[in-house]
Parts: C-alpha cells; sequence; structure tokens
C-alpha cells in the first residue's frame, strides 16, 4: 500500500490543505480564531474556477481566487477586529456565506473543464538533479508548481515568525495584545494584515482543489478539508513547518479508502469515507494530552481586543 | 480624523431591538442590492417570499413544520454555547436520535404507538445525547478543542447514515432504489391542528430550557464555567460533571429533532433527514441571544426566509445556495450591530485638522 | 509650583465610562527630577488618569501638557513617541517570550533582527540605572520583581522621560521594594518625572517629593512631602478625620479548632511546594502567615479549603479529617476561603457577571431545591455595598467595570458573609487604600470576636504585626517558626522569611 505513487499522491492531496492550514496559523498568531476556512476555500475554489474558465489565464485564477480568500477574510476581519464581533460565529457565518456563495457562483459551472493549454500550466515539473533521486525524487521533487509553492510558502511563513521583528510582534499580538498594544505595535493593523493574508491562503488551498487537484467543478469541493486544516493548526502546534507533515499525513488518510478498494478489501467504500473525520478527532485526543508551554494556543485567542475594555 | 469609541451604558431592551431591526432591515436593503444586480426587482421578491411562507394554509404549515427543528436545535445548541462549549455538532446529534429512533420505529413496529413513540422519543434522546457526551468528555477530561471534534463527528454520523441507507438498511423493495424502509403508521407522530404534534414538544422544552437555564442551580454553575472556569472551582463546582450534564442535555435535546423529523416528516431516515438544521440553528440560537423566547421568534422567522425563498426559487430562478447567503448575510449584519448596542463610535474632526496643521 | 515649571501638565482631564465619571476636570502638573505620587481612595481615578496619560485611554475632554506642547494621544504608541511610559498595575508582558523579546516589541521591524546590537545597547541602560535583567530568560520564568525591573527597562528603552508607576510595590516584597527605590531615586537623578501611585503612606512619605490627592474623580490639592504628613493626606483622601491605628484584640479561648499536621503537595510540574506544614489553629484567633512571593501560600490556601490535590498529611476541623474531600464539603463545614490573586479578577469573582450573582455563587447550594433563589443575595449585595462602601453604580453592574479596590470589597464581604468557622484569607487587602483597609480590619476582629479562626496571610509586615495573634513564617514550602505577633519585630520576621528557622529576638 504504501508505494511511491501512494506517498506521492499523499502529498498532492496534503497540499490544500497545507495552504489552508498555514493561513489558518497565521490568522490564529494574530489572535483571531477563524472559523470560516472553509468558506474562505470555497470562494476561493469558485472564483478561481470561474476566473480560469473565463479568462484561460492560469495566473489570472490564483490571484482572483486569493483575492476571494481575502475578500471572506475581510469581512470576517471587520466583524470581528473592528466590530468585536464573536470570533466563532463570525468564523461559521463565514463558512455558511462561502458554502452560499460557492453554490450559487458554481451553478452555471458545474460539469466544465479547463482547456489543456490551462491544465498544461499546472503540469508536472521535475526538479533538475534533486527529482532523479531513486523513490524520493518521485515523491517529493516531481510535483506541479502549486506543490512547490505551498512548500516555500510554509518555510517563508516559519522564518518570519520566528526570525523577523514582524514576526515577533505578530506573535505578541496574538499572545498578549494589551501587552503588544503597550509596546507601540499597531494591533488593528496587524490582525487586518494577517488575517487577510490568511483568508488568501485559505482561497488558493481552494482553487487547488478546482482547478489542479479535482479538476472540474463540483458542488462542496471542499468536503470538510477546511475543519481539517484548522483541526491540523492544533496538531502542528501553530508551527508552520510541522504543518507540513500534518498536511502530508492527512492527505495520505483523505485517499486512504479510495486507495485500499484498489486492493479489494472488503469494506464498504463508505466506512473508508470516515476515516479522515476519525483519525481527526483521535489525534486531536491524543494531541491534547501532551500539556506544554511552548504548543499552547496563543492567548488571546477568541478574544476581542478593546483597549479601554478591561 | 480620529475614530474614537466610547463605552455606552447599558442600554435598554428597547434601544437593543430597535439596532437588532435596523440590521435586518439593512441585510434586507444589501441583499435587495444583490438581487437588483442579478436583474430582479427585490420588493417583488421579498414580496413573493412572504407570500411563499405565509400566503396560504400550506404554506404556513410548512413554515412551521421548518419552524420546529429550528427551535428545538438551537436550543440544544444555546445549553452549550452558554457554557462557550462552541458546540457546532448539532448535525451529527440530530442525525444520531434519527438513528436511534428508527432503529426503534424499525424493529418493534409491533408496539403500541404511544409506548413505541415514547420509546422513539426516549431513543432520539440517547442518540444525541452520546454524540454530546463523546466531545465533552474528552473536553472536560483533557481539555480537547471542542468545535472541531464535534463538527467531526457530524460528517461521521453522516456517513454512517450513507452507509445504512446504501448497505445494510437498504429497502429491498425498493426496486435497487438506495432508501430506507419507510416507518409503519404505529411510528408517525400524531397530528394537532393539522401540524405534527412536534410543535408541543418544542414549545414545552421552550419553558423547560428557559426555567433551567435562568432558574435553574446547573442553569447558573454552566453559567458560571462560561465565563470562569478558575472561579468555578473555587466556588465548588464540579466542572467535569457540569460540562458533561450539559452537553448530554445538549445533545439530547437535538437528537429529539432527530425523532421528530424522523417521525414527523421525513417518515423515514435519510441522509437528508437534516436539510442543515444543525447549522441554521447556531444562526437562530446566536440571534436570539441564546435566550429561548428570544430564539422561538428569531426560529419561526428564520423558517419563513428558508420557506420563503424555496418558493421564489422556482418563480424567479434563484438557487437554493441564495437562501443560504441570504441567511449568512443577515447573520453578518446582526452580529456587526451588538457592537453598536454597546459602544459609541465619535468621529472627532479636530485631530484631523490638528494632524494637517502637524504635516505643515 | 507654577504651572509654567511643570514638565507634564494635565488641565480639566474628564474621563467617563458609560455612566461613572472617573475623572471630573482633573488637574496634575508633574516637574523634571521629581517623584510625585498620587494619593486617593479606591476608584478615585488615579489609574484612569494615568491611563489618559500614557495613550490607553483618551479623554472625553481636556489637555495634556508635556514640555509646554499640547500632545493628543490616540494610542500608546504617541505617548511613548513623547517619552511617556507606564508601568501598569497588571503588567503588560508577554509571558511566552524573552525578556529580550519583550523590550524589542513594536520597536524593531526591520527584516531581520540583529540581537546582538540591541543588546549592547539595552546593557548600556542597565548599567547607566543599575538595573539587572538577564535577557534572555523567559517571562515566565520570571518572579514579580524582576518582571517589574524588566517592565521599567523596557519604557527606558524607549526612551522614557516620564515613568508612571500604577501601585508597583502592591506585589513586592520588601527587599524588591528597596530595590525599586534605588532605581526610581536614580531616575530622578536623571531628571527623569516619576509619577508613583501606592496605598502604602509609609513608601509615599519615604520616596515621594510631592504628593497629590485625588477624591471621587477630582484633583483635591497638591502638597509639598515635608510639609505634610500621614495624618492629613488621609484626611484629604477620604474627606474627613480617620484613625490610623491598628487594633488588635484578644483571643477569647485556648480552643483548639483546626490541626494540620505533615502536610504535603506538589505541583504541576512535580516538585513538591508544600514539605510537611504543621500548625494548628485557635478558635477565635488571628494566626498570621507571612513568607516571601511564591513560598507555598497560595497552595496551602487552597489545600486548606480542598482545592489543591495533596500528597499527604492531615487536615483535621474540630475533629474530624478532611484531607481528601471535595472543596463543597469543606464550604458545608464552614470553612471559607478567599485568595486576592496577584490578579484580582479570575478567582473567585466572575468579571463579567453582576454583583448579585457572584454573591449567588457562594449562596445557591445552600438553598433546597432545583432552583436558584436571587432575591435574598441581591439583598445581601445592597447590605455589602452598604458596610463596605463599595463604589458601584448599582447591584446589576458588572463587576469588572468596578475599580480594583471595589472588586476586592465585593470578593471579602462576600465571603464574610458565609457566615464561616475558618476563614482563610490571602492579601485581603492588597491593593485597598487605607482606610478601607481599617475597615477590613474591623471586620476580621469583629469576626474573632464570634468566634471565628482566622488564617490571615499578607506580605505586608506591619498589618501583620498589629493584628495578629500569633504569625506563622513559611519559605520554600516549610514553616520556619511561629512567633507571638506582640513579641516578634519585623527584623525577626524579615530572617525567618529568608528561611532561619526560628530566631530569637533577644538581641
Ligand atoms: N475600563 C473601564 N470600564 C468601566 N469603568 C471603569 C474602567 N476603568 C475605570 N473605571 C471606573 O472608573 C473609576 C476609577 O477607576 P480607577 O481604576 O481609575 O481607580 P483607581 O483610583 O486606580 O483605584 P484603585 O486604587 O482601586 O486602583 C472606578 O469607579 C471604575 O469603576
Ligand atoms: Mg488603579
Amino acid at each position: 500500500m504504501i508505494t511511491v505513487a501512494f506517498l506521492k499522491a499523499a502529498i498532492i492531496a496534503g497540499t490544500p490543505l497545507l495552504f489552508a492550514t498555514l493561513g489558518e496559523i497565521i490568522t490564529e498568531k494574530a489572535g483571531n480564531l477563524n472559523l470560516g476556512v472553509e468558506g474562505m476555500m470555497l470562494m476561493g475554489a469558485v472564483i478561481g474556477f470561474q476566473m480560469g474558465y473565463s479568462s484561460n489565464s492560469p495566473l489570472l485564477a490564483l490571484i482572483f481566487a486569493a483575492l476571494a480568500g481575502g475578500i471572506g477574510a475581510f469581512i470576517y476581519a471587520f466583524l470581528t477586529v473592528s466590530l468585536r464581533a464573536n470570533q466563532v460565529v463570525s468564523g461559521l457565518a463565514l463558512t455558511i456565506f462561502g458554502t452560499g456563495f460557492a453554490g450559487f457562483v458554481g451553478q452555471k459551472l458545474v460539469g466544465l473543464k479547463m482547456t489543456d493549454e490551462f491544465n498544461d500550466f499546472f503540469r508536472e515539473l521535475k526538479i533538475p538533479g534533486l527529482g532523479d533521486i531513486p523513490y524520493f525524487g518521485e515523491i517529493l521533487f516531481n510535483h506541479d508548481m502549486f506543490v512547490y509553492l505551498g512548500f516555500i510558502t510554509a518555510i517563508i511563513l516559519g522564518l518570519y515568525l520566528y526570525k523577523t521583528g514582524r514576526g515577533l510582534n505578530l506573535r505578541a499580538v496574538g499572545e498578549n495584545p494589551a501587552a503588544a498594544d503597550a509596546a507601540s505595535v499597531r494591533i488593528t493593523r496587524y490582525k487586518y494584515i494577517h488575517i487577510l493574508i490568511g483568508g488568501a491562503l485559505c482561497g488558493l488551498g481552494g482553487a487547488y482543489l478546482s482547478l489542479v487537484y479535482v479538476p472540474v467543478w463540483q458542488e462542496n469541493i471542499t468536503a470538510g478539508r477546511g475543519w481539517i486544516a484548522v483541526a491540523l493548526v492544533i496538531f502542528s502546534a501553530w508551527n508552520p513547518y510541522r504543518a507540513i507533515f500534518g498536511a502530508y499525513l492527512f492527505g495520505g488518510l483523505d485517499i486512504i479508502g479510495f486507495r485500499l478498494q484498489g486492493t479489494g478489501i472488503a469494506i464498504s467504500q463508505y466506512v473508508f469515507d470516515m476515516v479522515p473525520y476519525v483519525v481527526t478527532i483521535i489525534i486531536l485526543v491524543i494531541v491534547s494530552l501532551r500539556k506544554d508551554k511552548r504548543n499552547a494556543p496563543p492567548k488571546s485567542l477568541g478574544e476581542p481586543y478593546f483597549r479601554e475594555e478591561r | 480624523m480620529q475614530i474614537r469609541l466610547v463605552k455606552k451604558a447599558d442600554i435598554g431592551t428597547r434601544r437593543q431591538t430597535l439596532i437588532f431591526l435596523a440590521a435586518i432591515f439593512l441585510a434586507l436593503f444589501t441583499t435587495g442590492l444583490f438581487i437588483l444586480f442579478l436583474g430582479l426587482n427585490p420588493i417583488r421578491v421579498y414580496i413573493s417570499m412572504i407570500n411563499g411562507a405565509f400566503g396560504s394554509a400550506y404554506r404556513l404549515e410548512q413554515t412551521f413544520v421548518n419552524a420546529i427543528p429550528l427551535i428545538i436545535t438551537s436550543l440544544g445548541i444555546a445549553i452549550a454555547f452558554r457554557m462557550k462549549f462552541w458546540n457546532i455538532g448539532a448535525e451529527g446529534q440530530i442525525i444520531m436520535g434519527a438513528f436511534f429512533a428508527s432503529y426503534v420505529a424499525l424493529n418493534h413496529s409491533d408496539l403500541s404507538r404511544p409506548v413505541l413513540l415514547s420509546i422513539m422519543f426516549l431513543a432520539g434522546f440517547i442518540g444525541g445525547a452520546i454524540w454530546g457526551f463523546i466531545p465533552a468528555f474528552f473536553k472536560a477530561k483533557w481539555g480537547t478543542n471542542e468545535t472541531i471534534i464535534t463538527l467531526m463527528m457530524n460528517y461521521v454520523a453522516l456517513k454512517w447514515i450513507i452507509y445504512l441507507q446504501f448497505g445494510p438498511w437498504k429497502d429491498p423493495s425498493a426496486l435497487g432504489f438506495p432508501k430506507i424502509p419507510n416507518f409503519a403508521e404505529n411510528a408517525i407522530l400524531p397530528k394537532l391542528f393539522g401540524l405534527h404534534i412536534g410543535w408541543i414538544i418544542a414549545l414545552i422544552l421552550v419553558v423547560l430550557v428557559y426555567i433551567f437555564m435562568n432558574r435553574s442551580k446547573k442553569g447558573f454553575e454552566i453559567a458560571v464555567i462560561g465565563e470562569s472556569i478558575n472561579t468555578a472551582r473555587y466556588a465548588g463546582i464540579n466542572i467535569f460533571r457540569t460540562i458533561i450534564l450539559a452537553m448530554v442535555l445538549s445533545g439530547g435535546i437535538c437528537g429529539i429533532v432527530g425523532m421528530i423529523q424522523t417521525s414527523g416528516v421525513n417518515l423515514t431516515l435519510s441522509k437528508e433527514i437534516t436539510g442543515g438544521v444543525g447549522y441554521t440553528a447556531i444562526i437562530t440560537a446566536w440571534l436570539g441571544a441564546l435566550k429561548p423566547h428570544w430564539i422561538v421568534l428569531v426560529s419561526v422567522l428564520f423558517a419563513a426566509l428558508i420557506q420563503g425563498s424555496s418558493y421564489i426559487q422556482s418563480a424567479f430562478g434563484l438557487s437554493a445556495a441564495s437562501a443560504q447567503l441570504f441567511q449568512a448575510i443577515i447573520l453578518f449584519f446582526v452580529l456587526g450591530s451588538e457592537f453598536f448596542a454597546r459602544y459609541k463610535v465619535i468621529f472627532d474632526w479636530k485631530s484631523l485638522s490638528k494632524a494637517k496643521e502637524d504635516r505643515e | 509650583m507654577k504651572n509654567g515649571s511643570a514638565y507634564v501638565s494635565m488641565r480639566d482631564i474628564t474621563k467617563i465610562f458609560g455612566t461613572v465619571k472617573a475623572t471630573d476636570n482633573m488637574n496634575l502638573d508633574v516637574t523634571k527630577g521629581e517623584i510625585h505620587a498620587l494619593l486617593g481612595e479606591n476608584g478615585a481615578g488615579k489609574s484612569t488618569l494615568m491611563n489618559m496619560l500614557s495613550g490607553i485611554y483618551i479623554p472625553d475632554s481636556g489637555h495634556i501638557f508635556i514640555d509646554n506642547k499640547e500632545n493628543r494621544f490616540t494610542s500608546p504608541r504617541d505617548a511613548i513617541k513623547a517619552g511617556v511610559g507606564m508601568i501598569h498595575q497588571h503588567f503588560k508582558l508577554v509571558e511566552v517570550l524573552t525578556a529580550l523579546d519583550n523590550i524589542l516589541l513594536g520597536y524593531n521591524v526591520g527584516l531581520f533582527v540583529n540581537k546582538r546590537i540591541q543588546k549592547e545597547q539595552i546593557n548600556k541602560i542597565m548599567e547607566k540605572f543599575q538595573l539587572d535583567v538577564d535577557l534572555d530568560k523567559y517571562v515566565f520564568d520570571m518572579s514579580v520583581g524582576e518582571k517589574q525591573t524588566l517592565e521599567i527597562l523596557k519604557t527606558l528603552y524607549r526612551g522614557a522621560r516620564i515613568l508612571i508607576l500604577d501601585e508597583p510595590t502592591a506585589v513586592l516584597t520588601p527587599q524588591e521594594t528597596v530595590k525599586l527605590f534605588k532605581i526610581m531615586r536614580r531616575m530622578k537623578n536623571q531628571d527623569c518625572s516619576v509619577i508613583f501611585i501606592s496605598h502604602k503612606m509609609n513608601e509615599v512619605m519615604e520616596i515621594a517629593d510631592r504628593v497629590t490627592v485625588l477624591r471621587k474623580g477630582r484633583t483635591i490639592d497638591t502638597l509639598i512631602k515635608e510639609n505634610s504628613n500621614p495624618q492629613e493626606l488621609t484626611e484629604l483622601m477620604v474627606g474627613r478625620p480617620v484613625d490610623l491605628s491598628i487594633k488588635r484584640i484578644d483571643k477569647l479561648t485556648d480552643k483548639v479548632v483546626f490541626k494540620v499536621r505533615n502536610l504535603r503537595a506538589d505541583n504541576e510540574e512535580k516538585v513538591e511546594v508544600l514539605k510537611g506544614i504543621n500548625f494548628e489553629m485557635y478558635q477565635g484567633e488571628i494566626l498570621g502567615v507571612a513568607g516571601i512571593a511564591g513560598s507555598g501560600q497560595k497552595e496551602l490556601c487552597e489545600a486548606l479549603a480542598g482545592l489543591y490535590p495533596i500528597k499527604e498529611g492531615e487536615i483535621s476541623f474540630k475533629g474530624e479529617d478532611l484531607a481528601g474531600k471535595n472543596p463543597k464539603e469543606f464550604i458545608t463545614r464552614g470553612i471559607s476561603m478567599s485568595f486576592i490573586p496577584e490578579d484580582r479578577l479570575g478567582m473567585g469573582l466572575v468579571a463579567n457577571m453582576d454583583m448579585v450573582d457572584n454573591i449567588l455563587l457562594k449562596q445557591y447550594h445552600k438553598s433546597k431545591g432545583f432552583l436558584v433563589k436571587r432575591k435574598p443575595a441581591a439583598e445581601k449585595a445592597k447590605e455589602i455595598i452598604q458596610k463596605l462602601d463599595v463604589i458601584t453604580p448599582g447591584v446589576h453592574h458588572p463587576i469588572k467595570n468596578l475599580s480594583g479596590g471595589n472588586i476586592q470589597k465585593v470578593l471579602l464581604g462576600r465571603e464574610l458573609d458565609s457566615h464561616p468557622e475558618l476563614l482563610i484569607t490571602a492579601y485581603p487587602v492588597r491593593g485597598l487604600d487605607i482606610n478601607t483597609c481599617l475597615k477590613i480590619y474591623d471586620i476580621l476582629n469583629e469576626e474573632k470576636k464570634k468566634g471565628v479562626s482566622i488564617l490571615y496571610i499578607a506580605e505586608d509586615l506591619d498589618s501583620l504585626l498589629g493584628l495578629c495573634d500569633r504569625i506563622m513564617v513559611i519559605s520554600n514550602g516549610e514553616v520556619t517558626g511561629i512567633v507571638d505577633a506582640r513579641k516578634a519585630t519585623k527584623e525577626q520576621l524579615g530572617l525567618m522569611m529568608l528561611g532561619n528557622k526560628e530566631v530569637d529576638n533577644a538581641d
């Protein structure tokens, strides 16, 4: 079962999860729990698809997917940062909105396909040298550019968070906004920027599904991946590097049922469909057993900040 | 210019209601623009929505049929939310309630109707309660994040029903069509005033939950835990037991919805049994400020909205998704409006001129 | 001193929260190179006024001049730029970051941080003011004193010329306070302005040059310390004459009601924090507990109330061993605890609930039946407001909006109201103004007269020596001795707090 093809496919299946997880990590680092990941992914997926289909330009499709996710995130940011609305409910509202939005826009897109020219943009690119290593080359270095992009984004995000002054400020905003504020960090600005970037990443994750992974439009194309991404944030302890591993692991889980069917094991497909969800639950429970200050969520997560409130 | 926020003194219920209505109005206005953008006349659309929701006895009945599960589920969610336990697993809890009730209905249809229905009711409660208990146990024991677990359990429950529907419970007489057999006459909720008696259950639950949350000791403990776990500990509240109790109730109440929907509306179990109520009820519970009496009002309005939008779908060629969009927009506006009940925004033009001076 | 010579000048400052006028046309002038104390009862508006000077709150009206230039701060950022630094009543530090990161926070947004250069700069400042901070230490590993020094260093690094200290000594040990005062004097010598808020009169008399007294949101007067005295200052603060002495009444009986034997407990990291505590308490006595912060007071308190898991030992109350029972059983037997944590809210009270519900919290399980009864709780709330002069718009006002001192009164009022037989109270007067302190001592004496045994944990040696019958000193989880409060001296207690077993006070 654990073949080269399987591992490679796991990485591909994990890539949309990776984007969404990174997006949610950066959002949560700013102290905002955005449960609208699923919605933003759907918005990115549908707009990316629509744009790609009508313009036949992969680049435009990606830009618009990111924008769509960002717009979703903006609604959320406006509600929770400026208007201090409850974050959990605002995020849920965003998911509902995104689902409705994708359903609405996607209604006319069902069954459509991209041109070959378009798809060619996302062909596999073998990295010279590395791609020729036996086994590993095929698993890791022979992918479409989206996969590499996800990987690179994770690294950049890690560097940003742990090595730069702005990253330090961001972490402080999520931990203790009052302290960051008193230290002259502009809280509102930091929150907005990072929530928006987070949304854009979720949008890209969705676009990967509709443009590359599936790649035709179908209703509810994300199938709960946004939620799994939220779980992955906890699993990776808010660390972008660990998110890479987590996302690929869950990518593997996502396709395992499908793969096993091929092997003729006589268990209903519907039971296998449960696997990713059940495993997510189990992993979350296991993760919650580990108690360590450094793995803890940002302290102010979920709480609105108002300077004059106490 | 400088924007300044100033805390307001506690404002009265009347002002609060006014702000709420203003938010709804703005939401209608915004969607109106959207409808206009689609090339339709928003006024006409709204009117036919109202018509679709209340226009005839049948439509009115449908609106209430929609309202019943919304009210009950919102009540269940409100209990959990009061404890800041973000139970977004109502969907799964409804399904499990439906599953348990259906198991009884399909296997013991020989029982007399009152007995069978009572057992089904209990089974529904237990099914939902079990689904509520699991995340509560993990949360209480190890602090496991409940939001994601409850949500994941929705998917598990749904896949389970699909499995049953396409597998072991498939009706052999349905000519290969994947459906679960219809309930026997005995397992169907009787009607009163043309409406299945779920509405009576709903009203009783509203009163019970109201008393429970506002007047009972356990309800008080739940609220304290919601505000501060530490303080709850100091007051000698048994946190573990209270979290479990709250979620068993929350899940159980949602489970009852599963029983009502199978036995009163669908007449069997199917994967569409919830119709998304578990998610919509999160909105209604919040819009109702987690207060049972408000929940009733908001749920009926939302049911009308759903009923009305399904009516206009055919008339104006709008999709089911547009109803969802509509709901989300209303929720956005109401969420945002709460701010204006708490803060006053002051635009300080003076500092604008001053900033200019500084630059010069 | 005239307005013209003032470095900081706040004029006609008004700030309203909802219905509460926190400051009402307040005025304050502070010159360069002076330590200026702010005195006022709880809720007088001291913190609010200072928060406006440091850009946290924006005044509704009024003017702030620094160096004769008007400033309109809209954020702490503006205030920092103008040279204002504030050490808040609750520290504003990020726990999971190191000292260095906390200092650099918000100050350095270059692409990558060059920590070496920054460290050199910081070290220079530390030398200049003789501060001592381990820059690589995580804040969660720091003691309160260390955190405070870090806060000061942080503001100095940002070039503060005006330093505001909001009740800095409330959570410090006497030794740490001495250190802090040295730093403050050094800043004064560097021509900085230091604004110092404290409820402890002796500290104000020791360190301040001038004192401004506030009362109920108004400025009453500014006096030169040399020309004034505690009695006068207190009277200005309260608005009427007060007797400042602490009274002690003799204990009534020799009946032992409470006995603790070999009490041991581990904390979450499995380190032993209570190392075999032994003591007993008589009916109607006040037993003081002295010790350096973090010596196990909190754990002891919680253990005695059934809230902290104990490893071994015996807690016997009137002959019944309660070890291992759950907190409710302690409560029903008349053991009541009020712990005033460094962070006042969070333990014991529900910030978002009103007074009625907070009082209900300790009452509801006593009534029979399934339902709670709010009427009696509301009555109690009104009683407590009366008895302790709680300043609040009403019993239905959320607790979190009260001033720190008033929150504490609510907590204490509630605990006393449950008519305990054993009252455990930790830091009950922390952060309270003198007048309220005295009131609370009176209340404790009152309870003592009724035969209540009181375990009184405090850091202020004066109150311990003046109020208690005996004082138990703990150090590092161990009892280093129990002494008669009538005969003990501060020096003796100080030595025992540092771990010396029972010291004779013969010399
Ligand atoms: N953020 C706030 N929201 C609402 N009310 C507030 C707020 N801050 C202060 N108040 C109110 O303003 C008044 C002054 O409070 P402030 O904290 O300035 O008092 P203080 O003099 O510092 O008292 P203490 O000695 O107890 O710290 C109090 O009545 C308090 O309840
Ligand atoms: Mg204060």
